[in-house]
C-alpha cells in the first residue's frame, strides 16, 4: 500500500487544464466545414401550428436547411425510460405544449446567422387554452398534452394507510397538518447544453461531442434513434460544466444536430443560450403536497401522511415519472415510523421535470422535516428531541416504505451536529437576540439519502438504459491498465461535470498498486475508449464504477504480484506494493519499480511459464443494495421583520457518506449542494404566468446565489462505512441538498413563530416573508 | 446572444457624434454599453446604427466646479462609486454607484447611461433626483439643461430627443447643512441587484436643527424614478425627528403609481418605500 | 470591419462584424476558448477578461468597443509558472467543473490588484459579479485568500482539511 493515499486531500488532477482555461467543453470544439444550429422555439404554453413558412429564413445569405417535424417524423419521439404518458415529438408536430418547446431548427453557417435565419421563420400558431397549475390540470379542467388521457398519468403510493387512520383514532392523538409547496426549479449549470454531431456517411458511423452526464446511455440512444449498432456510435462528454441532473438525459437537440449532419454531411453544432436552457432544459421539482404528523404530546410520532401532486410538465423524458419515486424510497427518513404516501404525477405546460439534484429525494425530505418540526412547535418540545425520539437505532432497518437501509447512526450524527453549532448556546443566544427586538431563527433537519443505484436485479424494475438500446443494468465498471512505462492509464464510463473523478479514481488505483497518483491517468466520457458505464447520477459513481476499478485494481495487482514475484525469486503471497514498485515483505532492498515489472510484462517471454501478457484488468460490479447516506444540518438565520430580508448566518452540516477517498473533494460536494439546497429555500422559483409563459426566464430574475449572497460552511463527518460495496462508501453529491432547503426554511420559521407563522412556501423572499409577518399583524 | 446587424460608428469628438446623430434616424448611442447590449443580444432592442461614444476625449472626468459637480458622459459607475468628492457632496449618489450592478458592470457601465437608459428600479437616478441634479443635453443644434427631476418620462424613457446626447450630469455641492443617503432591499435581498424599492434622501438642516429643505427621490416601485414631494414638504420645518420621519414616510408614495412585479406586491413595496424613507432620512440626517 | 488589440501581449488584427462580441471573436477568431459564455444578460461572469486591466464581462463589450485596448485572458495570466491566484484555486480546491473558473480566476485577479488584504466580505462582494453552481463560493474565498496572502509574501492560511485514512 502507499501509505495515506486514500483519506488524504490530494489537490486535484484535473485542476491544471481549468484555472490554465486548457479544458475543452463541448462549444470549444471546431471541426473543418462546421455548421451552427439554432431552434425556433414555441412562445406559447399551448398552441396549434397552423403553418411554418421558411422561405424568408432560406433566403439568408448562410443559412443551410430549415428542418420541421416533417422532416424528422420518421426518427419517433423523444426516448423515455420511464415512458408512462406523451412522450415528446424531436420537433413540435402540429402543436406546442410548452413555452419553449422546439418548433423548427435552423442550420447556418456561423451561430449570428443560425439566429438571424430563426428570426426569419413565420410560424402561424392558433392559441390554445394552457395549465399551470398543479392542482387544476390534475383537476383534467383542461387537458395539458391532448395525447394523454388525463393529466394525472400515474400515481404512487406507499405505505399503510389503516395504520394513520389507526394513529389518528387513538387516545390522545395530535394532528399537525400543512399544505407546502415544494417550487419548480430550473437546475443552471453555468455550463449551458452543447452538441455537435459528425455524422460520417462513408464511415457509417457518427461522433457526438455532447455536455452530457450519460455518454455511454446517449451513445445507445443515438444508435437507436438512427439505425446504428452501438460500435458505430461514438459519444464524447469532454469538459462538462456542470449537470445536476440536468445534462442526465437524451436531448431532442442531440438527435437533431446528428439528423442534420447526416442530411447536410457537415458537422453541426448547437449550443444552447441561457435564456434557451431556461425553457429546453428539464426543470427540477415542482411539487404541492399536504404533510401530515399524528403523535403524542410525548413526541411519539404514530404515523407520517403525506399527499401529493408533482408537476411533469408537457412531456415525459428519461426518468420524469419516476423521479417522485426516488423520493418514496426515502419517505420516512431516518425514523421508524408507520407513514402512507401518496403522490400523482400531473402534466402540465411548462417545459419537462426530470432529475434535479437530489430528484425526489429533497422534496420526500422537505415535507418530512418541515412537518415534523411544526409537530415539534404543536407539542412545545425541542425538535431536535423529537427527532431523536423517533430514530431508528438498529441497522440493516426496514422502513415504511418497503425499503432496507444498510447502516446508520442516526444519534451519534446529530448529537455531533448539535456539539459542533453548540445548540445550547445558539438557544441562549436566539433568546438574548429576541430581548433586543431581533429575530434569529436556528433550524434543524435530518436526512437519508438513497444512492449508489444499483444492484443488477433492479434492471427488472427498469433500472437500465434498456429504452435506450443498452440494455445493461446499472453495473459500474472500470478498467485498469499499466502502461509500459509503469505508469498506469484507468478507463471509466461514468460522466463527471466536476465531481474530480479522475483524482479519486487515480488515489484508489495508486492505493491498490502503489504507483503513484501523478503517473495514474484517468480516462472518462469517451464511449469508444472506455468501458460500459451508464454515467454519473445519483451519486452513485464512487459506489458502484468506483468500486469496479477498485476490483479491477486488485486483479492487476494479483498478477503484477505473480510478476514481481518470478522477477525477485520470491512467493507472490509475500509482494508488496509500495512507493512506484513492489517488495518483498521483510525485505525491502529486494525491489522491482513498476516500470520493470512492466516492461517484463510486455515481453511475454520473460513472464512465469503460461502468463499472458499485458497488465490489464476490467471489473464490473453491481452491489448487493443501494446506500444509504444520511446526516444533519443546521442553520442560524436573521430576519428582519420590517423587510422581510432574510439573512443565512450560519450553516453547520454533518454528513455521513461512509468511507472517505478524498475529504477535500467530498466537502467540495458537500458545499455546493448546500447552496444549491439553501438556494431553493431562499432565492430560486421558476414562475409560470397563466398562458404558460416563464417569466424568470433569464438570470435577471431566476437569481442564483452569489458569493455574497451565502456564508461560509462549518462541515464535519462522522463515518458509518456500508458493507454494500468493497470500499465501504456511499455516496456524496447530492447530500448537502437533500439535507439543506427545509433546514433553512425551519430556521426562518423558528425566527419568525413568535409572531404567529407557521408556514411560508419557499423560496423565502423578502416579500413572502414580510407578507406572512403582516398577515399575522406582526 | 447574438445581435441583429447593425452599422456601428465610433466618432472622434462630440460633434462628429452629434451630427452622426442628427442624421441617422434610429439610431443608438452607446457609452457603456451595460444596459444596450444586453438589449440588442436578446433582440429586445435593435438599432440600425449605434454611436459609441466612448472614444471622445473629455467625457470621463468628475470635475469639481464652483457650485456643482460635473460628471462627463462616460464616468464609470465605479468611479462615481469611488470619487471622494462625490462622496462628500453626494453621498446618496456615491453610494446609489456603489450599488449598481456588480464590479465588472460598474467599471464599464457609465453613471449618465444609468440615467439615460432610465430604467424603472436603477439607483442613481433617484439619487439624482433627490440631489436635484441637471442633465445636460446636447445636440447638433444646442445644449439645455434638464432637471434630473423631469428627466425620467417612463419605463426605459427619458426627456432626452432622438437628437440628443446626456453628455454630463451636473450636481450641486451640498451646503453647511445639506447631506443625503442612499438605502434600498435589493432584488437579492441586501442591497444586492436593482432595488424593489429604494429611496434616495436629500436634507438641508439650519443652524437650528430643522429641516429647511428637504427632497426624496423614489426608485423601484413605480414606472419611473419620481420626486416624492409631499413627503420632502412635510420634513421642511420640522426638527427631523422620528416622529417626522415617520410621517414624511406615509406620504412617500403619494402620487406614484406603485407597481406589482415579481418582487413585491403593491402593498409590500409600498410598505418598503416607507421603510427606506425612514433609513435613508435617518441616515441623511445623522450627516 | 477591421479590429486591432493586444491580447495577452501580441497584437492581433482581424475583420469582424460590428455585432461580433468580444467573447466570440476571442474564442472563435482567436482560438482562445479559455473565456466562456454561461448567460446573454450579463450576469454570470464567466466571460470576464481584463480589458486594459479593468475586470470586463467580454460578452457585453464589441469587439469593435476593444479596439486598441490590452485584453488579459485566462491564457495570458500564467507566466512560466501558475499566478497566485491560479496556485489558490488548485490549492484550496476552488473550483469543480472549471467552467466558472476562468472568468472567476479573471475577477480575482483583478481584485487583488485593486485591494492586497481582501476581508472575507470584500471578497465575497468583489466576486459577485460571477456565478459559480458547483462550489457555494466556501473554496473560492479560500482560494482567493490563499492567492492574497501569498502575493504579499506571507503564508498560506492552513488548509481546512485533515487526512481521514
Amino acid at each position: 500500500m502507499t501509505a495515506g493515499v486514500i483519506g488524504k486531500a490530494i489537490r486535484r488532477k484535473e485542476d491544471p487544464a481549468l484555472i490554465q482555461g486548457k479544458g475543452l467543453y463541448t462549444d470549444d470544439m471546431k471541426m473543418a466545414g462546421m455548421l451552427h444550429a439554432a431552434f425556433v422555439r414555441s412562445p406559447f404554453g399551448k398552441a396549434r401550428i397552423v403553418g411554418i413558412d421558411a422561405s424568408a429564413a432560406m433566403a439568408i445569405e448562410g443559412v443551410h436547411a430549415v428542418y420541421t417535424a416533417d422532416d424528422v417524423r420518421d426518427l419517433g419521439p423523444l426516448l423515455a425510460q420511464v415512458a408512462i404518458g406523451a412522450l415528446r415529438p424531436l420537433l413540435a408536430d402540429g402543436v406546442v405544449n410548452h413555452v419553449g418547446e422546439a418548433v423548427a431548427m435552423v442550420v447556418a453557417s456561423d451561430r449570428y446567422i443560425a439566429q438571424d435565419g430563426t428570426k426569419a421563420v413565420d410560424v402561424d400558431y392558433e392559441p390554445l387554452e394552457a395549465v399551470v397549475d398543479l392542482e387544476d390540470a390534475a383537476s383534467d379542467r383542461v387537458i395539458a398534452n391532448d395525447s394523454n388521457e388525463s393529466n394525472v398519468i400515474h400515481v404512487w403510493e406507499v405505505g399503510d394507510a389503516d395504520a394513520v387512520a389507526a394513529a389518528r383514532a387513538s387516545e390522545g392523538a395530535i394532528e399537525v397538518s400543512v399544505k407546502m409547496i415544494n417550487q419548480r426549479l430550473i437546475p443552471t449549470a453555468i455550463e449551458p447544453r452543447s452538441a455537435l454531431a459528425d455524422y460520417n456517411a462513408g464511415y457509417g458511423s457518427v461522433t457526438l461531442y455532447s455536455s452530457s452526464q450519460i455518454p455511454h446511455a446517449v451513445a445507445g440512444a443515438i444508435g437507436k434513434t438512427f439505425g446504428l449498432t452501438s460500435n458505430n456510435v461514438r459519444v464524447i462528454a469532454p469538459e462538462v460544466g456542470g449537470g445536476f441532473g440536468a445534462k442526465l438525459n437524451y436531448y431532442a437537440e442531440e438527435a437533431l444536430v446528428t439528423f442534420a449532419s447526416r442530411e447536410l454531411g457537415s458537422p453541426v453544432k448547437w449550443t444552447e443560450t441561457r435564456r434557451e436552457a431556461s425553457v429546453a432544459t428539464i426543470h427540477g421539482r415542482g411539487w404541492v403536497g399536504t404533510a401530515t404528523i399524528i403523535g403524542t404530546s410525548d413526541g411519539k410520532i404514530l404515523a407520517y401522511e403525506l399527499d401529493a401532486l408533482s408537476d411533469m410538465g408537457a412531456y415525459t423524458q428519461n426518468f420524469t415519472v419516476a423521479i417522485p419515486l426516488l423520493g418514496q424510497y426515502v419517505a420516512p427518513g431516518q425514523y421508524d415510523i408507520p407513514i402512507h404516501w401518496k403522490i400523482g404525477c400531473v402534466v402540465t405546460n411548462a417545459p419537462t421535470t426530470d432529475a434535479y439534484r437530489g430528484a425526489g429525494r429533497p422534496e420526500a425530505i422537505f415535507y418530512l422535516e418541515r412537518i415534523i418540526d411544526a409537530f415539534a412547535r404543536q407539542i412545545g418540545m425541542d425538535p431536535a428531541d423529537v427527532r431523536k425520539k423517533n430514530f431508528f437505532e438498529e441497522f440493516p432497518a426496514a422502513t415504511a416504505a418497503g425499503m432496507l437501509m444498510d447502516s446508520g447512526d442516526y444519534r451519534a450524527n446529530l448529537d455531533k451536529l448539535l456539539e459542533l453549532a453548540d445548540y445550547q448556546g445558539l438557544r441562549q443566544k436566539q433568546e438574548e437576540a429576541r430581548k433586543e427586538g431581533r429575530n434569529i431563527g436556528i433550524g434543524l433537519s435530518t436526512y437519508v439519502e438513497v444512492c449508489g443505484f444499483g444492484p443488477s436485479a433492479l434492471a427488472e424494475g427498469g433500472f437500465s438504459w434498456a429504452a435506450y438500446g443498452l440494455p445493461a443494468a446499472f453495473n459500474g465498471s472500470g478498467l485498469v491498465r499499466v502502461n509500459p512505462d509503469g505508469t498506469a492509464t484507468v478507463m471509466i464510463g461514468t460522466g463527471p461535470s466536476g465531481q474530480g473523478h479522475e483524482t479519486t479514481w487515480a488515489q484508489i488505483v495508486s492505493d491498490a498498486l502503489g504507483i503513484s497518483v501523478d503517473n495514474v491517468q484517468v480516462r472518462h466520457g469517451d464511449t469508444r475508449d472506455s468501458p460500459m458505464g451508464i454515467g454519473t447520477f445519483g451519486s452513485r459513481s464512487l459506489a458502484v464504477d468506483g468500486s469496479a476499478t477498485a476490483q479491477a485494481a486488485e486483479k492487476v495487482r494479483t498478477k503484477a504480484a505473480r510478476v514481481a514475484a518470478h522477477m525477485l525469486e520470491a512467493s507472490p503471497d509475500d509482494i508488496e506494493f509500495a512507493d512506484g514498485g513492489a517488495h518483498v515483505a521483510g525485505s525491502p532492498d529486494k525491489t522491482v519499480t513498476w516500470a520493470e515489472i512492466a516492461e517484463v510484462s510486455y515481453q511475454p517471454h520473460r513472464l512465469p511459464e503460461g502468463m499472458e501478457g499485458g497488465m490489464e484488468a476490467n471489473a464490473v460490479f453491481s452491489p448487493a443494495n443501494a446506500t444509504w447516506p444520511f446526516g444533519s444540518h443546521l442553520a442560524v438565520v436573521e430576519v428582519d421583520d420590517t423587510t422581510g430580508d432574510v439573512v443565512l448566518m450560519d450553516y453547520f452540516a454533518m454528513d455521513d457518506c461512509g468511507n472517505v477517498i478524498n475529504p477535500m473533494i467530498v466537502d467540495g460536494q458537500v458545499h455546493g449542494g448546500l447552496a444549491q439546497g439553501i438556494s431553493q429555500a431562499l432565492f430560486e422559483h421558476a414562475i409560470f404566468d397563466e398562458d404558460g409563459n416563464l417569466l424568470t426566464g433569464s438570470l435577471l430574475d431566476y437569481p442564483i446565489p452569489t458569493a455574497g449572497d451565502l456564508p461560509s460552511f462549518q462541515l464535519d463527518r462522522t463515518t458509518t462505512p456500508t458493507d454494500v460495496n468493497p470500499m465501504g462508501v456511499k455516496g456524496i453529491g447530492e447530500a448537502g441538498t437533500i439535507g439543506s432547503a427545509q433546514t433553512v426554511v425551519n430556521a426562518v420559521i423558528d425566527a419568525v413563530a413568535h409572531m404567529g407563522v407557521t408556514h411560508i412556501d419557499m423560496p423565502l423572499r423578502p416579500k413572502r416573508v414580510w407578507q406572512a409577518i403582516h398577515r399575522n399583524g406582526g | 446572444m447574438f445581435p441583429r446587424q447593425f452599422e456601428y460608428v465610433a466618432p472622434a469628438s462630440l460633434d462628429e457624434a452629434l451630427s452622426a446623430l442628427a442624421s441617422t434616424p434610429g439610431a443608438k448611442v452607446m457609452s457603456g454599453g451595460q444596459s444596450l447590449i444586453p438589449m440588442m443580444k436578446l433582440r429586445l432592442f435593435s438599432p440600425g446604427t449605434v454611436i459609441d461614444i466612448g472614444r471622445i476625449d473629455g467625457l470621463a472626468d468628475i470635475v469639481e466646479k464652483d457650485d456643482h459637480i460635473s460628471i462627463g458622459a462616460l464616468v464609470r459607475h465605479n468611479q462615481t462609486a469611488s470619487d471622494p468628492t462625490v462622496a462628500a457632496h453626494a453621498k446618496a449618489l456615491s453610494q446609489a454607484a456603489g450599488w449598481t450592478g456588480d464590479h465588472q458592470v460598474r467599471n464599464r457601465g457609465t453613471t449618465c447611461g444609468a440615467m439615460a437608459h432610465a430604467d424603472v428600479a436603477a439607483d442613481q437616478p433617484a439619487a439624482a433626483i433627490a440631489l436635484g441634479a441637471t442633465m445636460m443635453a446636447r445636440s447638433s443644434s444646442g445644449q439645455r439643461e434638464i432637471a434630473a427631476s423631469d428627466f425620467f418620462v417612463d419605463a426605459l424613457t427619458s426627456a432626452l430627443s432622438e437628437d440628443e446626447i446626456l453628455v454630463e450630469l451636473r450636481v450641486p455641492k451640498a451646503s453647511n447643512g445639506s447631506r443625503s443617503a442612499y438605502d434600498k432591499l435589493g432584488r437579492r435581498g441586501g442591497h444586492t441587484d436593482y432595488a424593489v424599492a429604494g429611496i434616495a434622501a436629500w436634507v438641508n438642516v439650519g443652524d437650528d436643527g430643522s429641516v429647511t429643505d428637504a427632497r426624496i427621490g423614489v426608485t423601484g416601485v413605480g414606472t419611473r424614478p419620481t420626486l416624492a414631494e409631499a413627503a420632502a414638504a412635510s420634513l421642511i420645518g420640522t426638527d427631523g425627528g422620528e416622529e417626522s420621519i415617520r410621517a414624511a414616510a406615509g406620504l412617500v408614495t403619494d402620487g406614484i403609481t406603485v407597481i406589482e412585479d415579481l418582487y413585491g406586491s403593491v402593498e409590500y413595496k409600498t410598505h418598503l418605500a416607507q421603510v427606506f424613507t425612514e433609513r435613508a432620512l435617518q441616515q441623511a440626517l445623522a450627516g | 470591419m477591421q479590429v486591432s488589440m493586444t491580447v495577452n501581449g501580441r497584437t492581433r488584427t482581424a475583420d469582424v462584424e460590428a455585432r461580433t462580441l468580444l467573447v466570440h471573436y476571442l474564442r472563435e477568431q482567436l482560438n482562445l476558448t479559455g473565456t466562456h459564455v454561461g448567460c446573454e444578460t450579463s450576469y454570470c461572469g464567466a466571460c470576464t477578461v481584463l480589458v486594459d486591466g479593468k475586470a470586463t464581462k467580454s460578452c457585453t463589450v464589441l469587439a469593435v468597443q476593444a479596439e486598441g485596448a490590452d485584453v488579459t485572458t485566462v491564457e495570458g495570466l500564467a507566466n512560466g509558472e501558475l499566478h497566485p491566484v491560479q496556485e489558490g484555486f488548485w490549492e484550496r480546491h476552488g473550483l469543480q467543473c472549471g467552467f466558472c473558473t476562468p472568468g472567476m480566476i479573471m475577477s480575482a485577479v483583478a481584485l487583488l490588484n485593486e485591494n492586497d488584504n481582501p476581508s472575507e466580505d470584500e471578497i465575497r462582494h468583489g466576486i459577485e459579479g460571477n456565478l459559480c453552481r458547483c462550489t457555494g463560493y466556501h473554496n473560492i474565498v479560500r482560494s482567493i485568500e490563499y492567492a492574497a496572502a501569498t502575493m504579499r509574501g506571507e503564508d498560506p492560511p492552513a488548509s481546512q482539511w485533515k487526512d481521514e485514512s
